[in-house]
């Protein structure tokens, strides 16, 4: 009797619903797991549940207040989405922005490339039993909190990056602070790795799980530090001219099997080459203007204000209509902590944008999701859904 | 990206294999695009992804847009890229309002291009753009049981009721 009783549950195939509210799903993410024992025979990734229509709301914004509302789509790498859009307006307008301009933003998406990839390395480590290291990376994680405050007067969503440039120039004593912050943080990353390239537990559950080939993960359209994982040495940095990345020498990590394990080891290695951006960076900041001289697009400087009738007009002009863009479409895609983010910007000569799109790498990556885990177990379904490192936000927009 | 001449050089190679596909080009603002003709768009697809000396494989982005008033009205965007060359190219294929409670329809390119899967979705949707032969056509983020396709720029912002009601008696 017990014999039959154990080979049913073995043999019986089990829908379990995981989600939408479960601390493993790295948001709210809603999974439908069909089990056979503990063996995944099939899994459904169901999303939108914090849809809140926000490219159906920057329809209804000028250009230059569409800006915080697309921060809130990722919103963990808000300067990669607020690049996203000013460069795509930027190329639509055919507006250049300064050389100080493109190094300031070269240093702040590379400093959030780095927290980005803390929060994931934290939470990841976190659901694989290493507690401690959500505390170690949200210590360093803290500090790039505090440098993005110094400069820009917010902690997160800091609506820094601006048509044309940046809002204003970074204060005096931020560089000391971030030279601090360049010094420590490889020593931080070799931590990281004592303390999990050694854990027994860490490794079996990373190695050799949720192996998807680069054809597969290419044909799903993967990107990112999942594809570079695999072994293909994709990276939009490297391929098309954006910003200072042309003039900086780094190079791009690439994994060998594709495991959770390689996916960890290409982030922690993308951290240290993202220190040496940052590093080349400031070295290289050139002097000048933060913010294009053109005053179609550009709020005139605070001083001008009181002095120049034709200052306070723009200003008047810019604030309250804003900015017409003539017609035209556009996508401009960087490469963001999880891999290519596009902006699809079609502008019908209003001043507001007609239609936005954001290819989101996370809402793109989830698809592989189901090659990773079929066949495997449930507690590996989860490893790697915290390597995959999708975030909801942006999924759902 | 290819230049302008490169732009119709392909264009021209695409006719003699499919007279007819390509309806136009455009090339604006360094960016590519071939506006094709919906029926053969899977030929021109799978023409840039296989053809020899092209090697489009990856599929980008695939998004829907509304340009209301213009008709035809929906514009369906392939964003195709060449990895080995860095290279895009964006295939469009522009999709008329068909007569009153039905929908545009436009194949699907699952089978070239099995990242269109979530996308596809998504187009249809916001926009109601049905992609015959989508293994599972349904709303990925908006309920199952919603109405409407809320991107369409016919549709209103705002104007639907809430879901939470808490506080609707004290606002009158």
């Amino acid at each position: 009797m017990v014999e039959t009783l154990a080979e049913d549950i073995t043999t019986e195939v089990m829908t379990v619903n995981i989600g939408p509210h479960h601390p493993a799903t790295h948001g709210v993410l809603r999974l439908i797991v069909d089990l056979e024992g503990e063996v995944v025979r099939e899994v459904k990734p169901v999303v939108g549940y914090v849809h809140t229509g926000i490219e159906k709301s920057c329809e209804n914004q000028s250009y230059w207040k569409v800006i915080p509302f697309v921060e809130r789509m990722d919103y963990v790498s808000y300067f990669f989405q607020m690049e996203a859009f000013c460069g795509a307006v930027e190329r639509l307008v055919e507006l250049e922005i300064p050389p100080r301009a493109r190094y300031l933003r070269t240093i702040f998406l590379e400093l959030n490339r780095i927290h980005s990839h803390l929060v994931w390395l934290g939470t990841t480590a976190l659901d694989l039993g290493a507690i401690s290291m959500l505390w170690y990376c949200f210590r360093e994680r803290d500090r790039i909190l505090d440098l993005f405050e110094m400069a820009t007067g917010q902690r997160m969503h800091t609506r820094y990056f601006q048509v044309g440039g940046v809002i204003e120039d970074i204060p005096l004593g931020f560089e000391a602070k971030l030279r601090e912050f360049i010094a420590e943080m490889p020593v931080r990353v070799e931590q990281y790795e004592a303390l999990l390239d050694r854990n027994e537990i860490f490794l079996s559950r990373t190695k050799g799980i949720g192996i998807v080939s680069r054809e597969r993960l290419l044909e799903l359209g993967v990107t990112g530090p999942l594809l570079r994982a695999a072994g293909e040495p994709w990276d939009l940095r490297k391929v098309f001219d954006y910003l200072a990345y042309p003039e900086m020498d780094f190079k791009i990590p690439v994994g060998t099997v594709g495991d959770g394990y390689d996916r960890y080891r290409v982030r922690l290695a993308e951290m240290v080459e993202s220190v040496r951006i940052v590093e080349q960076a400031l070295d290289g900041l050139p002097e000048g203007p933060y913010i294009a001289d053109d005053r179609k697009y550009v709020l005139p400087p605070r001083s001008e204000l009181p002095v120049s009738m034709e200052s306070l007009i723009h200003h008047f002009k810019l604030v309250t209509e804003g900015y017409r863009v003539g017609p035209g479409e556009i996508y401009y895609s960087i490469e963001s902590p999880r891999g290519e983010l596009g902006c699809f910007l079609l502008a019908d000569g209003s001043a507001k944008p007609a239609r936005v799109h954001f290819r989101d790498p996370s809402f793109v990556n989830l698809q592989a999701f189901r090659d990773m885990s079929v066949g495997g177990y449930v507690a590996d379904m989860i490893a790697s859904l915290g390597m995959l490192d999708p975030i909801l936000g942006g999924v759902d927009r | 990206m290819p230049d302008a001449p490169g732009l119709e050089l392909i264009r021209g190679e695409i006719e003699g294999d499919h007279p007819g596909a390509v309806l136009e080009t455009s090339f604006d603002r360094d960016q590519a695009a071939l506006i094709v003709e919906p029926g053969q768009l899977l030929e021109v697809l799978s023409w840039l992804r296989d053809a020899p000396g092209h090697g489009y494989r990856f599929l980008s982005s695939l998004h829907a847009a509304d340009y209301l008033p213009a008709e035809p009205r929906f514009g369906i965007h392939y964003e195709l890229l060449n990895r080995n060359r860095a290279e895009r190219i964006r295939v469009k294929a522009m999709l008329g309002d068909p007569p009153s409670g039905e929908l545009p329809q436009i194949d699907s390119c699952v089978e070239l291009f099995p990242t269109a899967e979530f996308q596809e979705r998504e187009a249809f949707d916001f926009f109601g753009i049905v992609f015959r032969g989508h293994p599972e056509l349904t709303r990925i983020l908006l309920p199952d049981d919603y109405v409407g396709w809320p991107q369409r720029r016919d549709f209103p912002l705002g104007g639907e009721p809430v879901t939470f009601t808490y506080n609707e008696h004290a606002d009158g």
